[in-house]
């Protein structure tokens, strides 16, 4: 594409150097506010003077005058340039502040000791926190069971696959079925956890444990075992998100034009054989899409295990998320989960950079 | 041809054998389909039913509410059918008899239910009203900030995605000590609406991009500035995809768990932290924590049912292009 945009305006913006220059001043002046409040909150933290601050909310007040008057200069320097700007800066600043700051100040604290329920405050302890880590069987058997977890994908696409193709196919009641079939998607995790994990699943009374002591098998407990334990929460994740896949695929489905399922019927191709020779060729770049999408919600698992086995049995079942969450509630150790996390950060970004490069590849048209 | 009279018409036995090979497959597709349903929907039943139990219905696992004036006589029908009670909703205030009485457990309720509302609504439309402006922005203009182009930016905004909540978590749990934003719903809102902003940008660029510039070329020519036509004219248009992105927001921030469990304690609370925070005593008050389970669960069945297909639509908008 080249460099002009979409949309052609032609404008004839005529900005006075006095237009300019009180933009100018604006920002730079509510920049200055800004650093001046920022300067007397560290003063006054650093115990040189007091000005009477209980929080530091001011120097939050200060920057979002900043970024408004950012926002509102950007019209006023650079006339219809800085409108189209406008489209874009505040969601750019926004996510910026919330995510690049927290990101920074993570790192410090990641390099850190600092146990929030002691009066110590932080302490820099270098790379402590990394040495802890490397020596810590349970973060790495979170992280083991995660890899378990993503790869239970597999089975939660073709189940997702199969009820596309029979959503998309004719049948009666159509809409009744994809509200039913949509409905887990809605449900909050934690309303799941306690209706099917800890009232479904209940080894004495619950209808599920009822239902497999039928079918003969005595002593039914779904959390007892490790690997039991990690199928359930598979299970129980894998019905919330299910629905989710098989939307995605049903619109790709939805999509496939009719003249190429009609000319493999005419060349002689049986259900089977057109399936795998047309439809899943046609549908493997919204696979792959559905796929990613779901990996990324589901290495952000958590709410679920919290909830239901909180990491047990032995951390059979724990999730990066749910570890570091209990590292924090037991411990209030903010440095060292901190550290975690990035810890995961960076590695799912490695994997997921891995994983989109070979999702180009594969949905590549090969010729 | 044969002596005997033959009847002409009369299907082949390849005939015979296509349908009956299509009964067979209709049979397993409705099979399939009405097994899936009761996996989807039994939960949600089961949920409901029990919130009118008492001890002896769990126990001995009777499934269905009946009147017991109706009840049939028989061994049969005492394993099969309760008579429903209200023992789990007294217990939030939300049964007839309660609902007329001062009720400390309502309000307490009523006020995590109002949290919850608000911080969802609130951040879904801040989400929706962000992302729609950037997604415009970025599918109609070029950009070049620093080395960023339109690309970089889209990308900037969508790897959001990835970021696991708990990398966030904890540095927000310092920066909110200090800011005295912990357990306070403004930054409930500011976190949620930073996890769904990615997926509203997604919808948003998705849906500007199939509305035609010539639209606001035409608006332009007769003399609307650029946000004027964006509001007046591609608004409008787009909206159907905002909705989708709207709702989609607010099911995933309704059901958030993780931040709200983490920054909030008494104030904030919303309804996921106060159903997680019951689950302690489980196998004592099932009646109680089915009825909070199921009044948390109502309203998005409720959006689910009537706004089914803004969520598919949704959806839908990322996987086909």
């Amino acid at each position: 594409m080249s460099g002009s945009d979409q949309l052609h305006v032609v404008t004839s913006d005529d900005i006075t150097p006095g237009r300019a220059r009180f933009g100018k001043t604006l920002v730079w002046g509510a920049a200055a506010v800004l650093l001046l409040v920022a300067a007397a909150q560290t003063a006054q933290v650093m115990g040189w003077q007091d000005f009477g601050f209980a929080s530091w909310r001011p120097t939050l007040y200060a920057y979002c005058l900043w970024a408004t008057a950012l926002c509102w200069a950007q019209v006023i320097t650079r006339g219809e340039q800085g409108k189209r700007t406008l489209f874009v800066l505040p969601a750019a600043l926004f996510v910026i502040s919330l995510t690049v700051f927290p990101l920074l100040f993570g790192l410090i604290i990641a390099f850190s000791s600092w146990n929030l329920s002691s009066l110590d405050g932080r302490q820099f302890n270098g790379v402590a926190n990394l040495v802890q880590m490397w020596h810590d069987p349970f973060y790495w058997n979170a992280l083991g069971n995660m890899v378990i977890y993503v790869l239970a994908i597999i089975a939660e696409y073709a189940i997702a696959f199969g009820l596309a193709l029979i959503l998309a196919g004719q049948i009666r009641a159509r809409k009744f079925w994809r509200v039913a079939f949509l409905m887990p998607l809605m449900l909050s995790p934690v309303a799941v956890s306690w209706m099917i994990g800890k009232s479904m699943l209940e080894p004495r009374f619950g209808p599920l444990a009822r239902l497999a002591r039928s079918l003969g098998i005595e002593n039914p407990s779904f959390f007892e075992s490790p690997w039991m334990a990690k199928l359930t929460i598979m299970v129980l994740d894998a019905w919330t998100f299910i629905p989710f896949m098989m939307i995605m695929l049903l619109a790709g489905l939805q999509a496939i034009p009719k003249e190429l399922q009609e000319a493999s019927k005419v060349d002689g191709a049986t259900g089977w054989k057109s399936f795998w020779e047309i439809t899943f060729p046609l549908m493997l770049p919204v696979s792959v899409t559905a796929i990613l999408i779901r990996i990324i919600f589901k290495l952000k698992l958590a709410d679920i295990v919290i909830t239901v086995t909180s990491g047990g049995p032995g951390g059979a079942t724990d999730t990066v998320t749910s570890f570091i969450f209990r590292e924090y509630r037991e411990r209030s150790n903010v440095g060292y989960g901190t550290m975690l996390a990035m810890v995961y950060l960076v590695l799912i970004v490695i994997a997921m950079t891995v994983l989109m490069k070979f999702a180009n590849r594969l949905t590549k048209p090969r010729t | 041809m044969t002596d005997t009279p033959v009847q002409i018409f009369r299907d082949s036995d390849t005939d015979r054998g296509f349908r009956m090979k299509w009964w067979a497959s209709r049979t397993a597709i409705y099979g399939v389909l009405v097994f899936w349903a009761v996996i989807c929907l039994f939960p949600i039943y089961w949920t409901a039913t029990t919130s009118f139990k008492m001890a002896p219905n769990v126990m001995q696992g009777q499934m269905v509410p009946f009147p017991q004036s109706w009840t049939p006589e028989g061994d049969w029908a005492k394993s099969v059918f309760y008579a429903p009670k209200w023992k789990g909703w007294e217990s939030i205030g939300m049964s007839p008899q309660t609902l007329q009485q001062e009720s400390t457990v309502r309000a307490e309720f009523l006020k995590r239910f109002g949290n919850s509302a608000i911080v969802a609504l609130v951040s879904s439309t801040l989400a929706v009203v962000l992302g729609a402006m950037a997604a415009y922005g970025l599918s109609r203009f070029r950009y070049k900030w620093a080395w960023m182009k339109n690309d970089d930016i889209l990308f900037f905004f969508l790897s959001q995605l990835i970021l696991p909540p708990v990398v966030l978590a904890l540095p927000f749990l310092v920066l909110y000590k200090e800011l005295a934003l912990l357990d306070t719903r403004i930054g409930l809102i500011l976190l949620y609406t930073l996890s769904v902003l990615p997926i509203v940008i997604w919808i948003m660029k998705d849906q500007f991009e199939t509305i035609p510039t010539e639209l606001e070329e035409a608006a332009l020519v007769d003399g609307l500035s650029i946000w004027g036509a964006f509001l007046t004219i591609i608004v409008p248009i787009a909206l159907p995809g905002m909705v989708a992105a709207f709702i989609l927001s607010l099911v995933l921030t309704w059901n958030e768990y993780f931040f709200a469990a983490l920054l909030t304690s008494t104030h904030a609370n919303t309804l996921p932290v106060m159903v997680a925070s019951q689950t302690g005593s489980q196998g004592i008050n099932w009646w109680s924590m089915a009825a909070l389970s199921f009044a948390a669960i109502l309203p998005l069945i409720v959006i689910g049912v009537v706004l089914e297909r803004f969520i598919i639509k949704g959806m839908a908008a990322g996987a086909v292009k």
